[in-house]
Formats: C-alpha cells, structure tokens, sequence
C-alpha cells in the first residue's frame, strides 16, 4: 500500500530564516522522489515537515489527501530514516527492527518472524541476534530501512542516507535501495546533495536551491532541459559562458561573449539584449573543426585521468574555467601548458538561460 | 616508583598502548600516585582503619587503654541486638537501624521521581534561555549552608510557619497540618538535600543521549511514555544508578535534616550514632554502630546493583 504526497504552499520560516518558501509539489503513490540541492537548500526542512517534526508556517501537507495538520509523526502513514541512522545501540538487530511491531503489540513469535522476512529483504539473513556496534556502515543502512519498512508505511521518507558510506558501497547500496522500493511499491521521498543518486534512482526530481523548488522532472529533464542556471550548473557538471543575445534564428539565438559569438537553443524565448548564459556540457565539446559546429578558442590547462573517462580543463578567454570530457576511445595528445586548442559543439548541444547565480557562487 | 615503571615497561609490548608512566612522564606520574596515595590512605583507609579497631574494643577511659583491660571484644557489636543494662532485645535501636533504611529507599526514590522529569528536560527538550535559568534556580540555594538550608524548611513547615499560613488564609484547611510530626518534613527535607546529587548524572546520562533516537522511537509509533521505558532510562541505567546509590548513602548517613526537621517519633539511626560519640563519648560502641550502618548500605547497595544488571564500574562513570 503506497500513498500520495502533497505540498501545497508549503512555507517554513524560524524566526526570520525563511528554510522553505512556496513549495508545490504532487508527489505520485509508488514514485520514487528526490530532492536534489546543496546543503541549506531546505531539503532537511521539507523532510520533517512532511515526517511531522516540524509544523509548516503556511500551506499545508496532505498524504492522500488527507491534511496531516496536527498530527504527530507517531500517528503519520510515514517512516524517517535519519541520516545518521539512530538505531537503538542497547538492542540486537532483530530487536531493532522489530520495536515499531512490539510498539504496536505483536508477540514475541510474530516479531521475529517478521524480523527475519525483513532481514532476508535487506540482504541481511541470519544476522539478527547481533548487536549494532558489530556492524558495518552498510549493515547499519540496511536495519535502518528494515526497521523503517517494518511498521508498513506508505511513504518512506530517506534523509541522505548514503552520505557516510564509501564510494563502491553507495554504488550498490543505489541499486538495491532502488530494487527494495519496486519490490515493495511504497512512495520514497529520497533528500541528497549527490546528483548521480538523484538520477540514478528517481523517477522524478526536485531541484531546490534557498528554500525554493526550481525545476521538478525526470532525470532527463533535469539534465538536458535545466529551465535556469542554477539547475544547469548543478547537476552534472556544464560550462557557462556569460553574455547578451544578439541574434534570434528559429529556436536558436546567439549571444556574444568573450569568448566569442555562441549558439545554443533558446527554449525560454529569451529577446536580443538579455543577459543570457551558455551552457555547453563537458561532453559535448570537442577538439578541433567540424562542419556546421559552433567553434572556439582556449588555452590547455591540464589533462585528468579518471578510468573511464579523462577530463581537460583549459583556460577560456572569459577567464573561466571550460571542461571538455573525453570517453577512453577518443584520441587525446596532451600538449604544453598554455597552447591554444580550438573547441566545437554542435549548435543544439548549447543552451542558453536567463543570466542567474550558478551553483558555484 | 622505578619497579612500577619498568613492570609496566615489560608488560606493555602492544605499542599502541601507552604506560601509566609513558602517557603522564615520570614526575607528573609519581606526583599523581602520591598525591592520590596520601589522600586515600591518610583521609580515608586509616581513619577507617582506626574506627574498625575502636569498635572491637571495650569503653574504657585513657588511662586503661592499651592496658590488661582492653581486649578484643564483640561486645559492642552485640549491643546492638541486645541492651547492655537491661539484657533486653534493643528494639529501639533494631527500629531506629531499619527506619533510617527505609526512609532512605523512599526518600531515593522520591528523588528521582522528582530530578527524572526535570533532568529530563534540561537535558533533551527545553529551550536554551529555559535551561539556563532553571539550572541557576536549582543551584542557587546550595550556596546556602545545609544546616541554615534544613533549618529554613523547618521554618516553611511548622505550625505558624508560611505554608500552614497561607492554607489557613485561602480557608483550605481549618487548623494547621503538623508536617514536622508526620515526617512530611523529614522526607522534603532529605529529597531537597540531595536534589543535586541526583540530578547531576541523570542530567549527564541523559544529555548523552543521541535525540534522534528519541525520535526514531517516536516516528515508529511509540507513545511518550515508552520512549522513556525503552530507549531513555535503559540508556541512563549507569546514570541513574550512581545519583540513587549516592543519594542513598548520604541519606543514611546524614544529620542536619533529620536533627531538625524530624518529628517527635523519628529515632534517626545515625543521630544514635552521633550522640554515642558526643554524648556518652563511647567511641567504641559508636564505631560499631558505624559499621554496622556501612556495612548494611554496602551490602544494599551491591545487591541493588546486582539485580538491575548494572556493574559498579558503570555507574561511577
């Protein structure tokens, strides 16, 4: 049994901190949701207030339609799994995961068998007689979620769960959270900071930066069509050339910059004489003259080898930074430090946003 | 001090570890044994050394001491069960020996009915101006000496005092509730003198606590009150178990309340203690007295400890 969420107005203020400000969201019953944004965005904030911690200073939550106005988390078709995990240290796993069952009154036969249903879920078999301090990180994560799902909720609610774990387990650990919530089919309401967890795993996200939502979508929304620059630089990495629209051409514009005249698409319409930023994607760019691409000029920097991929940081004449990634086939001779290298892209590749803080400021 | 340190030199071979001396360095290292050394053997094991002899011996004045006199007896301690002069059961001081210990059982777990919810409070839930001032209203009074603090009480309690005054006035009661002759006294003053003593590791136990497990519970569904029963108090257990074994030696031991805030009926065993000292200046039988009263709360103590499943070694932490 899933449930629906809905944020309405939803605005949270301490004092005069404004942590969330106008949130409207339709989250769907079995979605898996992510807030994506980086720390202070706010993302904490609708996480208990949706859990019920936290009462919202206007608008309201709604689970299915029902107002949850007033009452409790105790009482809320909802499971929070703490970021950093707060299982109970004095009992055993199978205890853990069992006190929501003991809580409601389930004998002592029932909970460990539903213990063990659990513990065979998380890929945890056999492990219930031990205590918490003999676990590992993952193994911790993994009652966590058992001891969440435990009480059946409709939403279960995720806050940046895989923050403390290192990189090869939170690889895995995306995958199996993904399969454990197809299996079990309850909303997830999922907060991070990291955006390859974000698109990995969500059906669809949310983009917040200030308290504000900017942009909710799929993952291929969010990353081929940010609607502003915020969004654009924050999710993968992009490349931002600041300048003015001189030029409108069907769906696609031009604007000048010191680096030089860019295309890109202009989804959002923009007029000749706004102030406009290009974004290109590192993987976009290539080396060298093709016929029909935008081109440009920049100075090598250096050349960084990360396995599967290497990337090459120059030095453009707007004096940013520009990032060209290359996959392991493409050929790449690395140069001396400071030669002129000529970058193209293909003219759709580019996009252009109204000018806006990035996710760097 | 060098056969310590080069036994611990042989002992040591992890090298992580590091040697009482190695972590301290030789003079610190020696000033701390000696220090602790005097003060322990000096301040507390001789002079309780001297009280265990003293009550192994017969009252006796200066002259015959040492002399052919003075042998080891169990005269004193079975003067306890049975009166010297009238060969009769003691039942006065069996009685007074027993009260004491109740009442300090009660009055402990009063005290921490009390210092709990308050502890509590400062601890997880209040806000920090909150906190703040509640701790300087609870610390505040023990400025003031025990015994004006005892005696102040007293004042509260008794027949004219403020208490009787008002509930006379607002015409709750008719005449005045004696609090002294009912013991009522005793109790609040005993609770008050030892307020701080338990709230002070509750306090810290509590404090310790991580607050999202409080809230885990929560979320699962737990109501308030089995939060407390499974998650706080199993934590605080080594918390909760050195306020109350402190509360309830001091209890037993203590003097000034039950001096002055005692009704007419209270025999306070260590009053009985106190006066053989200073009254009849029977050193002896005193000592006895003493010992016996140690030896009844240790053993209380360490049988308490025993069946809750907490080690000694906890709860002094």
């Amino acid at each position: 049994m899933n449930a629906s969420v809905q944020l309405e107005d939803l605005s949270v203020r301490f004092g005069d901190f404004t942590a969330v400000s106008n949130v409207n969201l339709n989250i769907d019953g079995g979605e898996f949701f992510s807030f994506l944004g980086p720390s202070g965005c706010g993302k904490t904030t609708v996480l208990r207030t949706i859990s019920g911690f936290l009462a919202p200073s206007t608008g309201r939550v709604t689970i299915s339609g029902t107002d949850m106005v007033g009452i409790g988390p105790n009482n809320r078709p909802t499971a929070l799994i703490f970021q950093n995990l707060a299982l109970f240290p004095l009992m055993t796993v199978s205890e853990n995961i069992a006190y929501g069952l003991r809580i409601q009154g389930f004998s002592l036969t029932e909970r460990t068998k539903k213990a063990d249903e659990l513990l065979e879920l998380v890929a945890l078999n056999g492990m219930g007689t031990k205590l918490i301090s003999e676990l590992s990180g993952g193994q911790k994560q993994r009652v966590a979620i058992a001891r969440a799902l435990a009480v059946q909720p409709k939403v279960l609610l995720l806050d940046e769960p895989l923050s403390a774990l290192d990189l090869k387990l939170r690889q895995h650990m995306r995958t199996e959270l993904r399969a454990i919530q197809q299996q079990v089919g309850i909303t997830f309401i999922y907060i991070t900071h990291d955006q390859g967890e974000a698109l990995t795993m969500s059906d669809r996200i949310a983009v917040m930066s200030d308290g504000v939502v900017l942009q909710v979508g799929d993952g291929r929304a969010i990353y081929d069509n940010p609607t502003s620059a915020f969004v654009a630089s924050f999710v993968g990495e992009n490349n931002a050339f600041s300048g003015r629209v001189t030029r409108i051409d069907g769906n696609l514009a031009q604007i000048e910059t010191s680096t030089g005249n860019l295309v890109g698409r202009n989804p959002k319409g923009l007029s000749i004489g706004d102030k406009a930023i290009l974004f290109v994607r590192p993987e976009n760019l290539n080396f060298g003259q093709t016929l029909g691409n935008v081109e440009f000029e920049a100075k090598f920097n250096s050349a960084a080898f990360e396995g599967n991929a290497t990337h090459i940081h120059l030095m453009g004449a707007h004096g940013g930074e520009i990032t060209v990634t290359l996959s392991r086939s493409d050929d790449f001779n690395v140069p001396a430090k400071g030669t002129s290298l000529k970058l193209s892209y293909q003219p759709a590749l580019g996009l252009i946003l109204a000018d806006g803080a990035l996710a760097s400021d | 001090m060098l056969l310590l340190s080069y036994l611990e030199r042989r002992k040591s071979t992890d090298p992580n570890t590091k040697g009482y001396f190695e972590k301290n360095g030789k003079a610190l290292g020696t000033f701390f044994i000696c220090a602790v050394g005097f003060w322990m053997i000096l301040l507390i094991i001789l002079p309780y050394l001297y009280m265990v002899i003293e009550s192994f011996h017969p009252k006796l004045p200066m002259k015959q001491r040492g002399g052919p006199t003075d042998l080891v007896t169990l005269d004193q301690y079975k003067s306890f069960f049975i009166e010297p002069s009238s060969g009769d059961w003691n039942t006065t001081h069996f009685w007074a020996f027993f009260y004491t210990i109740i009442v300090s059982i009660s009055v402990t777990f009063f005290n921490f009915a009390i210092c709990y919810p308050v502890a509590f409070y400062l601890a997880q839930s209040g806000k920090k101006m909150n906190v703040r001032f509640l701790m300087l209203a609870l610390v505040v009074p023990y400025w003031v000496n025990e015994i004006l603090r005892a005696f102040s009480l007293r004042l509260l309690l008794t027949s004219k005092g403020v208490i009787n005054q008002v509930l006379l006035a607002m015409g709750l009661i008719d005449s005045p509730i004696d609090f002294l002759g009912l013991n009522i006294g005793l109790y609040v003053g005993l609770s008050y003198a030892y307020l701080l003593i338990m709230m002070f590791p509750l306090y810290n136990a509590i404090e310790s606590l991580d607050k999202y497990q409080i809230e885990a519970a929560y979320d699962l569904g737990a109501p308030r009150w089995k939060i407390h029963r499974d998650i706080v108090i199993p934590y605080s257990k080594p918390g909760i178990a050195s306020g109350c074994t402190m509360v309830f030696m001091l209890c037993a031991g203590s003097l000034a309340a039950p001096q002055f805030l005692g009704g007419p009926s209270t025999l306070w065993f260590t009053s009985i203690v106190y006066d053989f000292f200073f009254q009849s200046f029977n050193w002896p039988r005193g000592a006895a007295y003493a010992f016996l009263l140690l030896s009844a709360c240790v053993a209380f103590v360490m049988i308490t400890l025993r069946i809750f499943k907490v080690s000694l070694g906890e709860s002094i932490k």
